[in-house]
């Protein structure tokens, strides 16, 4: 029981995907700037935004449904706690169980469920554009999500978890095929969205809908979303090394590639961040459903075959 | 059908300044789009009746921090205006050289923020950058990055140093190919053409219905210039052209403003070249003003700006109108904004580079003691402030 709780709370749950997390967002904050000629944050910035944050009053607008309001953010975080254990005890101590990696699939979805019941409940219009976009935009990447995740599943021999997987790619990664290389493209996108990140920022859309679902939000319950967004770095990417690159590896050299497959990923997220603009939610939709999904569709059809 | 009111403003992030329209929303498409000017006043034309012709000159300057050599200008065209003040060739070009590095930077700062407000922050910081050597180059010229002080009626108060047209002249050609390279990453980006193009279209005949100027118009297909109409200072002794774009969406007014850069950065070097030769005062001393009106026309980065100057032959002007670019370009937004999305619609607010600050006036009622009469403004302003509030609610 012990153990259980030291696997959710400290490693690799709770406490080392927060911290990891936000150094991962100082990363990504410090590319970013670079890229466009700033200074950037000090390292630990985003530990202080924390504590400032924790630190705050919690306003709640009188509009807002109050129970849905305070309970969407800590129910997010608990969900991303959650996945962190799942991936995390998969990816590191090769812990897993039948179908976990539907159950990781329902929970990314589940986060993007509670950010629509934080934004719709909080009685303001700003935040309801932005949950109704949110909604969109989860119809728009869940299709493509699926598919991409059926991909290693099919490769493996059709295996539904997520350390079998693994076991399968120790002769081959799954980027090595065709469908592989289609899946780790379309499976980047999916998660830039997923996190949305820009291009896909578009429920939270500073300049058009302020901070859209998050509008109304304001100490410990803004920083709980806060957490989870950093933990989101730090799953997401792990996630796409597990399905399609090979995992990780704590020993010798495989300690270098792990580190190395991982921040490939962070930091080609950065580069799609950072040289697109914002997209309309049509054209999202218009490039999910009519160019992501059939693509991904003919990829998954290779890989039946075993290309 | 269910309308939804969003408020943009008084205070969003896209606008820098107070400012209030409210679209009306059928889920994410804008039905109507509701203007509400008038949530800055600050006298400029009161207190200018008050402040001498020279001292006016600072005044208007701070109309606008962006063009803040385009009001000046107006005004001294104004003043000149009515006794036929002749300029000297010096200063002719002088007074085009500040005008058209302020279009640069103008026009950058737009660019940016168009990146900005379309969640490009990339391009925004980029745009900004390379606005700063156009600063820097304002500096050296006249002392200051902003607020140049250079007009004064009949000339320019500075004289260009020949020592620095040769460092000026290098630091242009930097420019030149920074913006090369933003108008290539601008126009060629499939992102960013997919996300413009088609988006807020003003039709030639709207545009033309609604008086729209600059920029706006000419990326609607309308040639309006007033630098071509009716060239002042060295304008019609300088080779450019007039860059007019066909469709009126977000992404001419962007092919229009990034050309007209590279247009501007052509004038400049001209007037740089024959800075290098032509020699003489800057200044024609003029010591009074006659009785009289005179107008003043600048094509500000924004569209003509227009100065309306009555003098009773003191040293101050008795009455003195100001109607800045985007007082006009402003309603264009009611015939641009229908039907579109909203993301679409907010992008296209800021298409027009719109500057509220230059746009703002207000009207008080006075009796002949100047004691206002029927209404006091500070008690309007709370009253206005009350009920949108109480709109916003309901």
């Amino acid at each position: 029981m012990t153990r259980w709780l030291f696997y959710l709370l400290v490693f690799p749950g709770f406490l080392f995907t927060t911290i990891l997390g936000l150094l991962i967002v100082w990363v990504d904050r410090k590319v970013s700037a670079r890229v466009q000629f700033r200074q950037g944050p000090p390292l630990f910035q985003n530990f202080n935004d924390i504590f400032k944050l924790f630190g705050k009053e919690t306003m709640i607008v009188k509009e807002s449904a109050r129970t849905v309001f305070v309970s969407a953010p800590i129910f997010a975080f608990g969900m991303i706690v959650l996945l962190a254990t799942i991936v995390g005890l998969a990816a590191i101590n090769r812990i897993g169980f039948a179908g976990d990696i539907i159950v990781v699939m329902y929970l990314m979805m589940i986060f993007s469920v509670a950010v629509i019941l934080g934004g719709g409940s909080s009685g303001n219009v700003y935040s309801s554009l932005g949950a109704g976009r949110e909604i969109k935009l989860l119809l728009a990447d869940e299709l493509v999500f699926i598919l991409v995740c059926l991909i290693p599943i099919i490769q493996s021999g059709y295996k539904l978890r997520i350390d079998e997987i693994l076991v399968a790619q120790e002769s081959g990664v799954f980027i090595g095929s065709i469908s592989g290389a289609i899946g780790f493209i379309l499976g980047l996108l999916c998660i830039q969205a997923k996190m949305t990140l820009p291009p896909f920022h578009i429920p939270e859309a500073e300049t058009e809908i302020v901070e859209g679902p998050f509008m109304e939000y304001s100490g410990p319950l803004l920083a709980f979303w806060k957490l989870s967004q950093g933990m989101m770095y730090v799953i997401y990417p792990a996630l796409l090394v597990i399905l399609f690159l090979g995992g990780f590896k704590w020993t010798g050299i495989g300690i270098l590639y792990s580190v190395l497959k991982y921040l490939l990923i962070v930091v080609l997220m950065i580069l799609i961040k950072n040289t697109n603009p914002r997209i309309r939610i049509d054209t999202a939709l218009n490039f999910f459903w009519r160019i992501a999904a059939p693509i991904c569709l003919i990829g998954v059809v290779l890989s039946v075959w075993g290309l | 059908m269910s309308v939804n009111k969003i408020p943009v403003g008084p205070f969003h992030p896209l606008l820098e300044e107070a400012e209030y329209f409210e679209l009306k929303v059928d889920g994410e498409t804008v039905v109507d789009i509701d203007l509400e000017i008038g949530w800055m006043h600050r006298g400029h034309e009161f207190i200018s009746e008050s402040k001498t012709f020279t001292q006016s000159i600072f005044l208007v300057e701070r109309i606008c921090g962006i063009c803040s050599t385009s009001h000046p200008l107006a005004l001294v065209h104004a003043v000149e205006d009515i006794d036929n003040i002749e300029i000297p060739l010096r200063a002719r070009y002088i007074r085009t050289l500040i005008g058209e590095l302020e279009r640069i930077h103008s026009h950058l700062l737009w660019i940016g923020l168009a990146g900005h407000f379309i969640g490009y922050d990339t391009l925004w910081m980029w745009a900004w950058k390379y606005r700063e050597p156009i600063l820097q180059m304002f500096e050296m010229i006249t002392g200051n990055r902003n607020h140049y002080g250079m007009m004064r009626v009949g000339g320019v108060a500075r004289d260009v140093d020949p020592v620095i047209i040769p460092k000026l002249l290098e630091d242009l050609d930097i420019v030149d190919q920074k913006m090369v390279m933003i108008a290539g990453a601008a126009k060629d980006d499939p992102v960013l053409r997919s996300r413009l193009k088609n988006v807020g279209i003003l039709t030639h005949q709207a545009a033309v219905d609604l008086c729209a100027v600059g920029p706006t118009a000419r990326a609607s297909g309308i040639a309006i210039d007033v630098r071509k109409d009716d060239p002042t200072d060295a304008y019609d002794l300088v080779e450019f052209n007039m860059i007019v774009q066909k469709n009126g969406d977000v992404y001419d007014k962007l092919v229009v403003r990034v050309l007209e850069t590279l247009e501007s950065t052509k004038i400049v070097r001209q007037c740089l070249e024959k800075l290098k030769v032509v020699k003489g005062p800057i200044l024609n001393d003029v010591k009074e003003v006659s009785e009289g009106e005179g107008i003043g026309r600048y094509e500000a980065p924004r569209g003509e700006v227009f100065h309306y100057i009555r003098s009773d032959g003191t040293n101050r002007p008795i009455r003195h109108k100001v109607r800045a670019p985007s007082y006009v370009n402003i309603p264009t937004y009611v015939a641009s904004c229908k039907g579109i999305p909203v993301a679409d619609a907010l992008i296209t607010l800021a298409a027009v580079d719109p500057c509220y600050c230059c746009t703002e006036r207000t009207i008080q009622l006075i009796d002949a003691n100047r004691n206002p009469v029927a209404v006091d403004l500070l008690k309007l302003s709370r009253e206005k402030t009350e009920q949108v509030r109480r709109e916003i609610h309901d």
